[in-house]
């Protein structure tokens, strides 16, 4: 299959991820399906929503399952922004939710003066600045880079998660999601 | 703390981009797409856009508009203006949108704020305020409350409303500066984000605003010449206060 599929769990801002990832030159499907998500040649799980919310739909339509079996197969997914939040082990978002635990670690409220954390911040030690919109932030070995002492990226196998969103970050964010499809 | 962020704003009325001077009196200044473009390539670091007419029928011209921007824009957007269920939210966020912002219908009914952020997070919540003599006034500035504003902010943000976009009536239009001693108090009630709006009438102004606030909202002041985003931008860091590095397209 030649689409990238944007994985639906029904509160996610799937349009805009599409939209830049045209301007790429990608054609992708907002999709739920299992059989879609393992078949694509990349899958990015998008973020905006909450975390119990967002788990049950993808446990409810397997995309949950398929996300981790393509993981372990060592096929490329991109998670952004509670797309990151989900691959960890738990988040203590809405009083606690089990997440997909593809990578080990958890999910807290920030301890910033002001919460959410909106705006754009340098990520080391890639020394580019994106767009960050959050209240809750990773905990786990398995981070690569930050911005301002908080995880901005996790990577685990074929798993990468970034904090912030590439998609609502200018020409920086454009480039960094065509790097990631690129070396797919 | 992240950068404090310069954004332009787009008043819109049926579909088009519109500029106020004290709520009143508008003048159609452009094609709310071309314009959002604009101003992202010149630096602006996020939007917002604004139905100043916010009547219920407006709400699916304002979805085309927010459809239509968002597959263009690769910068953050906030929409506001007749926004007064979860569902006008939804439709709004759905169509690409990164935050909603609501007025008059969260002073309605303030439970409105919690029930958008439970579904989308509060970061996709704002609570936009006007205040004009120290009160909240609704209806695009047109009608006085009984709340105050300092504590409508503290409620409204204890509610789920993840920023406060805070215009000052008084200043709004003016260009003599931003109202700062309205923002400074409403910043340090509350434990979210604060854009400071209304007054910008110099680099100078915004500079000023951006020191005690984390976003400023500019408006007539770059739509009279759109191409001057960029020389705002330097000129305001000019003045020490360090916005994100941005490099002009070409």
């Amino acid at each position: 299959m030649n689409d990238v599929v944007i994985v639906d769990y029904g509160a996610g801002n799937t349009r805009s991820v599409q939209a830049t990832l045209a301007r790429l030159g990608y054609s992708s499907v907002v999709s739920a399906d299992p059989s879609m998500i393992c078949a694509a040649w990349y899958v990015v799980l998008p973020g905006v929503g909450s975390a119990r919310s967002a788990m049950a739909h993808l446990r409810a339509t397997g995309a949950a399952e398929a996300l981790g079996q393509r993981v372990e197969e060592r096929r490329p997914v991109l998670g952004i922004c509670l797309g990151l939040q989900l691959a960890l082990t738990w988040s203590a978002e809405d009083g606690g939710v089990d997440g997909l635990d593809i990578v080990p670690g958890r999910v807290v409220r920030l301890a910033d003066e002001r919460v959410p954390r909106l705006g754009w911040s340098l990520v080391e030690p890639w020394g580019e600045v994106y767009y960050f919109a959050h209240s809750y932030a990773a905990v786990t070995p398995d981070s690569v880079a930050s911005a301002e002492g908080v995880v901005a990226a996790v990577a685990r196998g074929t798993f990468l998660g970034v904090q912030f969103h590439p998609e609502k970050s200018g020409p920086a964010g454009l480039a960094f999601l065509d790097r990631c499809l690129s070396l797919a | 703390m992240p950068l404090p962020r310069l954004i332009p704003c787009l008043d819109v009325a049926h579909g088009r981009v519109v500029k106020g001077v004290n709520f009143v009196g508008l003048r159609d200044v452009g094609d709310p797409v071309e314009l959002a473009v604009h101003y992202s390539a010149g630096g602006a670091d996020e939007l917002v856009l604004l139905d100043i007419t916010a009547t219920p029928d407006e709400v699916a011209t304002m979805t085309n508009v927010v459809r239509l921007v968002a597959d263009e824009l690769d910068i953050p957007f906030t929409v506001g203006g007749g926004v007064r269920s979860v569902d006008d939210a939804s439709r709004i966020i759905e169509s690409g949108a990164d935050r909603v912002s609501l007025n008059s219908a969260a002073v309605a009914r303030p439970a409105l704020l919690g029930a958008i952020a439970e579904r989308f997070g509060s970061q996709a919540v704002v609570i936009a305020i006007d205040s004009g003599g120290g009160v909240v006034y609704t209806h695009g500035g047109r009608v006085p409350t009984n709340r105050e504003t300092v504590s409508w902010a503290i409620e409204a943000t204890e509610r789920g409303a993840g920023e406060v976009l805070l215009t000052s009536i008084d200043h709004d239009g003016r260009r003599e500066g931003f109202d700062l001693s309205l923002t400074s108090r409403v910043r340090t009630a509350v434990h979210v984000p604060v854009i400071a709006s209304g007054g910008a009438g110099s680099a100078e102004h915004v500079a000023d605003a951006l020191r005690v606030a984390d976003a400023a909202l500019v408006a007539s002041i770059v739509h009279e010449n759109p191409a001057g985003l960029a020389g705002l931008r330097r000129e305001i860091e000019a003045r020490g206060v360090n916005l994100r590095p941005w490099k002009e397209r070409s």
